[in-house]
């Protein structure tokens, strides 16, 4: 047995770790489906989901077997390649981007040093799903939401990394796990970076393409958009996509400006997800009450609004980080 | 009350014969034959070549005629009834209404049959365009100078004129159908839209457009209604709305039920209107048997066809707010015409479409307790209300979706024909329950909510605030309801009253054939016109002595609310059409028949 060397068994730990951790990621991410259509009809006086297994939890693997049943359907006059490679993006891009986030002290996937960079890059793949769902189809709806989907993950993601940078520039370093180290010594970002905080939560959403930045869906509008000419498997993975993107988001915003796992009494994982699962409620909450600005709304909302708030942030950051520094 | 007794009854001169006097002044009394109808407005039949020149003179009269509010034509060939009238195979009519008289006229010219043509008034009222295309399609009769004379109820492939007399009414009539593949390309070819048709471009100098299919099957078309957007980006350059696809032919159908089995008929028009959509009708059939309702049946019908626009307008609010993109404030409103329902099934034994009026009266006296339940309803709406307009209303992403919005203003208002919170959003106090009250509307203390801007924001303000005057209307129903009969004392009462019938001969057989065969109207002609929930609906009988209505005319306020889209919403963003089309309030049984 002397192949079994430490350095192995690390090896095969860490990446047991990986798998554990990322399936947790999409369960979680298919399980939110339920949470989301619970939550929904208790703010809006009905039931929901509540018939397979206690309280309906078992709903998802219900759905599962129906869309896994489902006629996996590409329509004739759709590209086929890029039209099977959407949601395979979908899905996997913000999923990829999670390796980055530490949850515990000891359990997270990867630690890199640039972290927070790995996340922007993977961010702005994932607006190449809803681009090639939307081309691909061939379908006037969908080519409209996937025009809408980079519209606005371009002026997005613009102020997205800027609203990031005072947190980086105050904690010295894009790697998560000293982000988090930083906020348990000195004092959490959301106090000092709210600024930063809230345009990233906005920014979050919009890139998740949540409401109120369904923009690319809009299903008043343009009856699904993107995603109108999915069935099936293919449908459901955009769907996971969404919800692990709420996910991901969620554990960022707890990460970056609520002190990651610290919190008193409680082990770590407990606060991980308890902070977590707020700011997934507050997604769907967001959903709940209010409605959708119009698309060219929700462009000059980031340009005039957004844009100018995170350039402020990161001048008086800088300008304080650069004080305190001399 | 046999049929020789109901061959012709005279009714009363016209209230406002002063345009008839200016009319005959200017273009000659020989001219012009006038018809003595119970529709409560002169009826002038006139020859072909003047009535363009009759029409433009009424449009530019001091105090004009504003609005065509209605324009069908009738098939004359098989009228036995027509004394007096000018010989004709088919007439066209004419219904002008003048806001500032607050009256109307009707004009009507004869057509022969081997000569079905007429000028289109389209020049006149951009609104002729759509009825002129109906009556085309209907009854084949061709509008000279009309933009595009094509068919609008039917399929473009459909052959014959459906409201003919000479064309069969039931299914059975025909051969079976069948669909080929080959017949079904053709169809759906047919279906496909061409730009050219309409005189569109496909390109600009710089860019070419798109053509966007929008329905039958959208989630925010309410129903089956198919709207060609032309687009450059997300900006409509123009649309074309296509209608018909709800049409099932209720206008048709009248003229094969008795007076009385067609009641059901209109409950299905302007589906969320219920027994709204019964008075009209009724009101109608009665002027034309001269029946006069006892004070609790005018109550109980109010009381009702109020709960009706509070039904109907809360589900506009859930709609129109969700169209906007928020998703939860209809699962309240629902709630909310959940407990209305509680109240209308207690009352009528049904939920949306009761068929609960009769001529003459209503089907059943009030249950006992009825006024508990209306009192409970009455304390809960207001709070509701309250709640929607701080938190949906008063949100700054809605208002900045609707304010603004699809904006039009009196007068292009009224050009369309739109009538209701539409044409009040744009400030005109026009409702005909102070009006012109009907079914004893002026009894009752109410007011008329107006607006200023006439947008999709002010629309939706205008309905909240007529939801809480309907409630104070449901509330003086249920202080001051008058005891005594529900319904009249009158031989064309149907079901006529019970009570005398196992006494004496006559009255078994009245009642008998009456239940059977249906009451005889007399030979005439009755309108009425009433405030509902989505505008101005109103009912054009034409009896010929018969069991069953020659010609009955539903005049319903949404289809030409859809006409004026293009005209509303031109150059806006196809996110502001959404917002527009929940603005409406439409349905499309209303707007189909």
């Amino acid at each position: 047995m002397n192949w079994l060397t430490p350095e192995l068994l690390a090896i095969v730990l860490a990446v047991l770790k990986a798998v554990v951790i990322l399936l947790s990621v999409v369960i979680c991410g298919a399980l939110l489906s339920w949470v989301e259509r619970r939550l929904l009809g208790l703010w809006q006086d009905r039931y929901g989901p509540n018939r397979v297994g206690p309280y309906g939890m078992f709903q998802i693997a219900a759905d599962m077997l129906k869309m896994f049943f489902k006629e996996d359907w590409t329509p004739p006059f759709a590209d086929r390649f890029i039209f099977t490679l959407a949601p395979v993006m979908a899905m996997s891009a913000l999923l990829i981007a999670f390796v980055v986030v530490p949850i515990t002290p000891t359990w997270g996937v990867a630690d890199l040093n640039i972290g927070l960079l790995f996340f922007f890059a993977m961010a702005g793949l994932s607006v190449y799903a809803v681009l090639f769902a939307g081309w691909a189809s061939n379908n006037k709806f969908a080519l409209l939401g996937s025009l809408r989907a980079s519209a606005q993950t371009v002026s997005y993601e613009v102020f997205m990394g800027l609203a990031l940078m005072g947190v980086v520039a105050q904690a010295g370093s894009f790697n998560l796990r000293d982000i988090v180290e930083y906020q348990h010594q000195h004092l959490w970002f959301i106090i000092p970076q709210f600024l930063g905080f809230c345009t990233f939560f906005i920014a979050g959403v919009a890139v998740t393409h949540r409401h109120p930045f369904d923009q690319p869906e809009a299903e008043q509008e343009l009856a699904d958009g993107y995603h109108i000419e999915y069935a099936g498997m293919k449908w459901g993975m955009f769907f996971v996509g969404e919800y692990i993107g709420i996910v991901l988001i969620s554990a960022l915003l707890v990460t970056l400006f609520f002190g990651g796992w610290h919190g008193p009494l409680l082990p770590p994982f407990a606060w991980f997800a308890l902070k977590t699962g707020f700011f997934i409620m507050l997604f769907i909450l967001l959903r709940a009450s209010i409605p959708r600005p119009r698309y060219d709304q929700v462009m000059s909302f980031s340009w005039v609004f957004c844009l100018p708030l995170t350039l402020l942030n990161l001048l008086v950051t800088g300008a304080l980080v650069l004080a305190a520094a001399d | 009350m046999t049929a020789s007794s109901a061959q012709h009854t005279p009714s009363q001169p016209p209230a406002t014969p002063d345009v008839v006097a200016e009319l005959q002044a200017r273009f000659g009394a020989d001219s012009l034959t006038v018809q003595d109808t119970r529709s409560g407005m002169p009826v002038l039949w006139l020859e072909r070549t003047l009535l363009l020149q009759v029409l433009d003179y009424l449009r530019h009269l001091p105090k004009p005629y504003v609005m065509l509010y209605d324009l069908s034509a009738l098939d004359e060939r098989l009228r036995t009834q027509r004394r007096g009238l000018p010989a004709a195979d088919f007439s066209v009519f004419y219904h002008l209404l003048s806001i500032e008289r607050n009256s109307d006229i009707m004009l009507k010219v004869a057509l022969q049959e081997n000569d079905l043509s007429l000028p289109s008034a389209t020049r006149i009222w951009a609104n002729a365009n759509w009825y002129e295309r109906e009556v085309w399609d209907l009854f084949g009769i061709h509008f000279d100078g009309h933009p595009h004379l094509t068919r609008i109820m039917m399929p473009p492939t459909w052959e014959g004129h459906p409201l003919r007399k000479d064309y069969p009414a039931r299914a059975t009539e025909f051969d079976p159908y069948s669909l080929s593949a080959a017949k079904q390309d053709l169809e759906q070819e047919a279906l496909r839209f061409k730009p050219e048709d309409w005189g569109m471009q496909r390109h600009s100098e710089y860019e070419d457009f798109m053509f966007l299919n929008l329905g039958p099957n959208h989630p925010s078309a309410h129903g089956a209604f198919r709207i060609i957007l032309q687009l450059d980006g997300e900006e409509i350059v123009d649309c074309v709305p296509e209608i018909g696809y709800h049409h099932r032919g209720a206008e048709k159908m009248a003229e094969r039920q008795s007076w009385h089995s067609f009641i059901p008929y209109t409950d299905r028009i302007d589906y969320l209107g219920g027994v709204m959509n019964n008075l009209p009708y009724v009101l109608a059939v009665e002027k034309l048997a001269g029946i006069k309702v006892p004070d609790r049946v005018d109550f109980i019908r109010v009381m009702l066809a109020e709960f009706f626009r509070i039904s109907s307008h809360l589900l506009f609010l859930g709609t129109y707010i969700q169209d906007v993109g928020a998703m939860t404030p209809v699962f309240f409103t629902f709630t909310d015409r959940q407990r209305a329902y509680q109240v209308i099934e207690a009352i009528t034994g049904f939920r949306m479409h009761p068929a609960w009026y009769r001529i003459g009266g209503v089907a059943h006296d009030l249950p006992r307790g009825w006024d508990k339940l209306v009192q409970d309803f009455v304390a809960w709406l207001p709070k509701r209300l309250d709640e929607y307009e701080k938190a949906a209303l008063q949100n700054s992403i809605l208002r900045g979706r609707t304010i603004g919005v699809a904006a039009y203003n009196t007068a292009q208002a009224l050009e369309w024909g739109v009538t209701g919170s539409g044409l009040r959003a744009t400030g005109l106090d026009f409702d005909l329950r102070k009006a012109r009250p009907y079914s004893g509307y002026q009894q009752f203390d109410f007011e008329i909510p107006l607006a200023v801007n006439g947008d999709a924001y002010d629309r939706c303000i205008i309905r909240v605030e007529e939801m809480r005057q309907s409630l104070r209307i449901i509330e003086q129903c249920l202080k001051h309801m008058p005891a005594g009969p529900y319904k009249a004392d009158h031989p064309l009462t149907t079901p006529p009253p019970k009570e005398r019938t196992l006494q004496h001969i006559e009255t078994l057989i009245t009642h008998f054939l009456q239940v059977s065969w249906g009451p005889v109207m007399p030979a005439n002609e009755s309108l009425q016109m009433i405030e509902a929930t989505k505008g101005i609906n109103s009912y054009y009988l034409t009896s010929d002595g018969g069991t069953m209505s020659y010609r009955t005319r539903i005049r319903t306020p949404s289809f030409p609310h859809l006409q004026q889209i293009p005209a509303v919403i031109k150059g806006s963003m196809v996110a502001d059409l959404i917002a527009y089309l929940g603005s409406i309030d439409f349905v499309m049984a209303d707007v189909d028949r």
